[in-house]
C-alpha cells in the first residue's frame, strides 16, 4: 500500500524528468548574469528558477491566449553551474503531452523583451539556443540627420559667398562712382598733385624774370 | 606755348613713373619753365597696369599659409605608416637626412625665386629663361590635377563628418537586411567599418572597368567641398589669409586633445612602443631610403608652384631663408607629433581587438563546457585552456578557437584612406563619447586638407592671373568661380562607382613622377640657367646676406643628384611589374580579402598619359622657343632697338651750323 502511494507521489516528477531529458522539443537556455550585471549580479537559485518558469508560462499564455498555463507546465532539467538548463512545455490539458518546438519558439519570440526585462538581461546575455533574437528594426528618419548637417553647412557657405560677392560688387561700384565723379570735374584741367609747386597756381607756371627776353638790350 | 598736359603728344619724354610726369621742354629761347604736372590717366587702365600685387596682411598669415600647405593629410596618414613598416625610430634617420639635403634646399629655392621675381610659377620660370617656361606650365597643370582628386578626399571627409553626429555611429553596426531576419551578408563577412566605407560611402564597383553611376550623396559632398574652397578663395589671399588662422592652427589643437585622450586609453603604450622601437637592420634596404626621400618631397608640397605663388606676395625684403627652415622643420615636427596619437590609438585598437578575440574564445569554452559565467577571465584563460585540453582535447579542438596574438593585431598597418576611414573610425567607436572624437577627427582632417587645397588652387590661379589670361571684363571672383566649377565637373569621375580606383591611379601616377621631374628641372634651371651668382645676389638683396656654403653645396650638387637618383629609382621600381590594384568584390570567393587585379590596357595607357603629359610641356615649350629664336635670328632683328628715341633725331639746323 505504502509503495503504491509512494509510487503515485513520485511518479509524476520522474515522468516529468524523463519528458524533459529525452525530448526533442526542449530548448537550452543560457544566462550570463555576471557578464550583464557585474557587481550587481544576483545568485541563481530556486526562486530565480521559479521566476523563469512563471515568465515562460506567461509567454505561453500570451501567445496561445489560454489562461490555463501554469508553472507546473514548464519542466526544467540539466541544470549546470554555467547557469544553463533545458526546458520543455507540457500541455495544460494533458501533462504527458509536450507543446511542439515551433509553438514554444513563437511564444518566446513574442515575449522575449518581457522575459529579458524580468531578469534585467539582454538578448546577448539571456540566450535561447536555437531561437535567434529579433533584430531591432533600424530607426527610420523622415529626413536623414546627415542631410540636416549638410544643409546647415551648405547654407552657411552660400550665404557667405553671396555676402562676400555683394560687398565686392558694392565696393567696385563705389570706386567707379568716385572715379566717374572726378572725371567730370577735371576735364581739360590739370590736376595738381598736391606738391609745393602747386601753390604756384595756373597752368602757365611762373614767369621767371632771370630768363626774360632781353632782345631789346642786346640789339647791336 | 601750350603746355596743356595731353599725354602722348610727340616730342616729350615722360618719366615712366605713373602718376607724375615730369615734362622737360627745351626751347631755343632762354625760357625754361618747369612744371610738375600730374598726368591724368584713364582710371581703368590705371587700375589694370598699376594694380598693386596683393600683399599678405602680416608675416604670420604668410607663414601659416605655407605651413598649412606643407602640412597636409600625408603627415597624418602616411608618415606614421612609413615609420611603422620601416622599423620605427630607425626611419627617422633617412627621413631627417632627406629633409636636410633635399627638402630644405628645394624649399628655400622655391620661396626665394618666388619672392625675388614676384610672379606665379609660369612667370617665374619664363623670367629665369624662356626655354624653361614649360616648367611653370607643368606645375600649373599638375596643381590642377592634384587639386581634383585631393578635394574628392575632402568630400569623403565631409561625408563622414556629416554622419558623425548620428547616435549610434553608422559604421559601428551592420545594417539589418530587408526582412529583419539578420544582418546584411556583405557586412557580416567583412566588418561594419569596411562595409560602411566600401558600400555605403563609395558604393564601389567590383573593378575599374565597371563604372557604375554617379553616387548622388558623393556629388553633394563634392559640391560642398568645392563651395567651401571657393568661399575661402573669393578674394584671393585676402580671404585665404584669414581662413588659415583657423585651418592651419586647428589641427594642432585637435592633435593635442587626441594625444591627451589617446595616452589614457588601454593599450596606448603598446602601440607607441611598437611604433618607436627601432629596427636598425631595415636601414640596409634601399627601399627605405627611397621612401624617405619621396615622403619628404611630397610632404613639403614642392614643385606645385603654390609655394612660389605664396612667396611672390611677400615684400621684397623678407628673410626667406628663415621662413624656409621654419616651414620645413615645422612640417617634419608635425609629422612626428601626429604619429603619437595615431599610434596610441592604433595600439588601443589592437588591444581591443585582441581582447575581443580572447573574449570570444572564453565564451566558446564557457558555453561548451558549461563552466560558470566569468570563471574564465583573460588572466586565467591560458590555465583553463591547458586544463581543458588535457581533460577533453577533442572537444576543445572541435571549437576551432581563434589564435589571438597582440603582435598580429599591431602588425595590421594601414595608411591613406584605409587608416582614416577604416582603422581610425573603428577605434573611435570603442572610445567612450565616440561622436565627439569622430567630429573632432574629421574636422581636423578637413582643415588639414583645406589648407593644402589653398596651395593647389593658388598654383593654378596665380600663373593664369599673372599672364593676364583673364579677359579684362571678368572680375577675379568670377574667374575663380569658373575654375572651381570646372574642377568640380571634371572631378565627378571620382563620384562614380569606380571613383576610388581612379583616385588611386591619380594619386600614384600624377602625384609622384611628374613632381620629381619638375623639381629636378627647377633646380637645374636656377643653378644652370639663372646662375648661382645672380641668385646669390638676389638673395643678398632680399635677406641681407649671401647663401652660405651649405645651401650652395646642396643646390649645386647634392640636391640635384639626390633628385635624379630618387627619380630613376622610383621609375625603375614602378616599371618592374605590371601594375595591379586591390578591388572590393563581394562575389570574390575569398571575400573579404581584396582581389588584386591588373590594370587593363586602356587604363594603363591613361596612367602613362597622366604621368607624362604634365611634364611634356617642358620639352615642348623649350623646343618651341628654340625654334622661334632660330627663325628670328635668321630673319633679322625683330625686336625694336629700345634705345632709339626719335626725340633725339639729328637736327637739321645744328648740322647746317656745323657746316659753317
Amino acid at each position: 500500500m505504502l509503495t503504491a502511494v509512494l509510487l503515485l507521489i513520485l511518479l509524476p516528477p520522474m515522468v516529468a524528468q524523463d519528458l524533459c531529458k529525452d525530448s526533442t522539443d526542449g530548448f537550452k537556455v543560457r544566462l550570463s548574469i555576471k557578464t550583464a550585471l557585474g557587481d550587481n549580479a544576483y545568485d541563481w537559485n530556486k526562486s530565480e528558477m521559479f521566476l523563469f518558469q512563471s515568465t515562460l508560462a506567461f509567454a505561453m499564455r500570451r501567445h496561445t491566449e489560454q489562461d490555463t498555463y501554469n508553472i507546473a507546465n514548464i519542466l526544467v532539467c540539466n541544470n549546470t553551474p554555467r547557469v544553463s538548463f533545458v526546458f520543455v512545455v507540457t500541455s495544460p490539458d494533458d501533462p504527458t503531452k509536450l507543446i511542439p518546438k515551433e509553438q514554444v519558439e513563437e511564444a518566446v519570440r513574442k515575449s522575449k523583451h518581457r522575459i529579458n526585462s524580468a531578469f534585467m538581461l539582454s538578448d546577448m546575455t539571456l540566450e535561447f539556443v536555437g531561437i535567434p533574437p529579433t533584430l531591432v528594426a533600424p530607426i527610420t528618419y523622415d529626413t536623414p540627420p546627415w542631410l540636416i548637417v549638410f544643409g546647415v553647412v551648405i547654407g552657411a557657405v552660400a550665404v557667405g559667398i553671396l555676402a562676400l560677392l555683394m560687398s565686392t560688387v558694392s565696393k567696385r561700384r563705389r570706386a567707379k562712382d568716385k572715379d566717374a565723379g572726378f572725371a567730370e570735374e577735371d576735364d581739360g584741367r590739370v590736376k595738381e598733385n598736391g606738391s609745393a609747386l602747386s601753390s604756384l597756381g595756373g597752368k602757365d607756371g611762373v614767369y621767371n624774370q632771370a630768363f626774360s627776353n632781353d632782345d631789346r638790350f642786346t640789339q647791336l | 606755348m601750350d603746355l596743356s598736359s595731353i599725354p602722348g603728344s610727340g616730342g616729350y619724354t615722360l618719366n615712366s613713373d605713373t602718376g607724375s610726369g615730369i615734362k622737360h621742354l627745351t626751347q631755343h629761347t632762354h625760357q625754361i619753365i618747369t612744371h610738375t604736372l600730374t598726368v591724368r590717366m584713364d582710371t581703368a587702365s590705371e587700375a589694370s597696369s598699376a594694380q598693386e600685387r596683393p600683399k599678405w596682411d602680416n608675416k604670420v598669415q604668410y607663414l601659416l599659409t605655407c605651413i598649412g600647405f606643407a602640412v597636409g593629410l600625408g603627415n597624418v596618414w602616411r608618415f606614421p605608416y612609413l615609420c611603422q613598416i620601416y622599423g620605427g625610430g630607425a626611419f627617422l634617420i633617412p627621413y631627417l637626412i632627406a629633409l636636410v639635403f633635399e627638402g630644405l634646399p628645394l624649399l628655400y629655392l622655391e620661396l626665394a625665386i618666388g619672392q625675388s621675381l614676384r610672379k606665379g610659377s609660369i612667370g617665374v620660370w619664363h623670367s629665369i629663361s624662356p626655354l624653361l617656361g614649360g616648367v611653370g606650365v607643368a606645375s600649373m597643370f599638375l596643381s590642377f590635377l592634384v587639386g581634383l582628386f585631393y578635394n574628392m578626399i575632402l568630400a569623403w571627409v565631409l561625408w563622414y563628418f556629416f554622419h558623425s553626429f548620428e547616435e549610434p555611429l553608422p559604421w559601428s553596426r551592420c545594417p539589418v537586411n530587408d526582412n529583419n531576419t539578420g544582418y546584411v551578408e556583405e557586412c557580416v563577412l567583412s566588418t561594419p567599418v569596411n562595409y560602411y566605407w566600401y558600400r555605403q560611402t563609395l558604393n564601389i564597383s567590383p573593378d575599374i572597368e565597371q563604372s557604375g553611376s554617379l553616387q548622388w550623396w558623393l556629388v553633394l559632398c563634392l559640391a560642398s567641398a568645392w563651395s567651401i574652397v571657393y568661399i575661402c578663395f573669393i578674394r584671393g589671399i585676402e580671404t585665404i589669409g584669414k581662413a588659415v588662422y583657423v585651418t592651419a592652427t586647428f589641427p594642432y589643437l585637435v592633435l593635442t586633445i587626441f594625444i591627451v585622450r589617446a595616452l589614457t586609453l588601454p593599450g596606448a603604450t603598446d602601440g607607441l612602443r611598437y611604433l618607436f622601437t627601432p629596427d636598425w637592420t631595415l636601414l640596409m634596404d634601399p627601399q627605405v631610403w627611397l621612401d624617405a626621400a619621396t615622403q619628404i618631397f611630397f610632404s613639403l608640397s614642392l614643385a606645385f608652384g603654390g609655394l612660389i605663388a605664396f612667396s611672390s606676395y611677400n615684400p621684397k625684403k623678407n628673410n626667406c631663408e628663415r621662413d624656409a627652415v621654419l616651414v620645413g622643420c615645422i612640417n617634419s615636427a608635425t609629422s612626428l607629433y601626429a604619429s603619437i596619437p595615431i599610434f596610441a590609438i592604433l595600439g588601443f585598437k589592437a588591444t581591443s581587438n585582441f581582447n575581443s578575440c580572447v573574449d570570444g574564445n572564453i565564451l566558446d569554452l564557457t558555453n561548451a563546457f558549461d563552466i560558470a559565467d566569468k570563471n574564465i577571465t583573460s588572466e586565467n584563460y591560458q590555465n583553463w585552456l591547458t586544463y581543458l585540453n588535457s581533460s577533453d582535447p577533442d572537444k576543445v579542438s572541435s571549437l576551432n578557437l581563434k589564435h589571438c596574438d597582440l603582435q598580429n593585431f599591431l602588425d595590421q598597418s594601414a595608411s591613406g584612406t584605409g587608416l582614416a576611414f577604416i582603422v581610425f573610425t573603428e577605434a573611435v567607436t570603442e572610445m567612450p563619447g565616440s561622436q565627439v572624437w569622430a567630429v573632432l577627427f574629421f574636422v581636423m582632417l578637413f582643415s588639414l586638407g583645406l589648407s593644402s587645397m589653398f596651395g593647389n588652387l593658388e598654383g593654378v590661379l596665380t600663373p593664369l592671373l599673372d599672364l593676364h589670361m583673364v579677359p579684362k571684363w571678368m572680375p577675379k571672383e568670377l574667374f575663380t568661380g569658373l575654375i572651381c566649377v570646372l574642377s568640380f565637373l571634371v572631378a565627378l569621375i571620382f563620384t562614380l562607382g569606380s571613383g576610388n580606383y581612379w583616385l588611386e591611379i591619380f594619386n600614384s601616377y600624377v602625384g609622384s613622377v611628374p613632381l620629381l621631374v619638375i623639381a629636378f628641372f627647377e633646380i637645374i634651371g636656377v643653378v644652370c640657367f639663372y646662375g648661382m651668382k645672380q641668385f646669390s645676389d638676389d638673395i643678398e638683396h632680399m635677406t641681407g646676406r649671401r647663401p652660405n656654403l651649405y645651401w650652395r653645396v646642396c643646390w649645386m650638387g647634392i640636391s640635384p643628384l639626390m633628385l635624379l637618383v630618387v627619380l630613376v629609382a622610383y621609375v625603375a621600381v614602378q616599371v618592374q611589374k605590371h601594375p595591379t590594384y586591390p578591388t572590393w568584390d563581394p562575389k570574390y570567393e575569398n571575400f573579404p580579402e581584396s582581389e588584386v587585379k591588373p590594370y587593363s590596357d586602356w587604363v594603363f595607357a591613361i596612367c602613362v598619359l597622366l604621368s607624362s603629359v604634365p611634364v611634356l610641356s617642358i620639352p615642348i615649350v623649350a623646343v618651341y622657343r628654340l625654334i622661334r629664336r632660330q627663325t628670328r635670328a635668321q630673319t633679322g632683328s625683330g625686336y625694336p632697338n629700345p634705345y632709339s628715341n626719335r626725340a633725339f633725331a639729328p637736327d637739321a639746323q645744328t648740322e647746317s651750323f656745323k657746316a659753317l
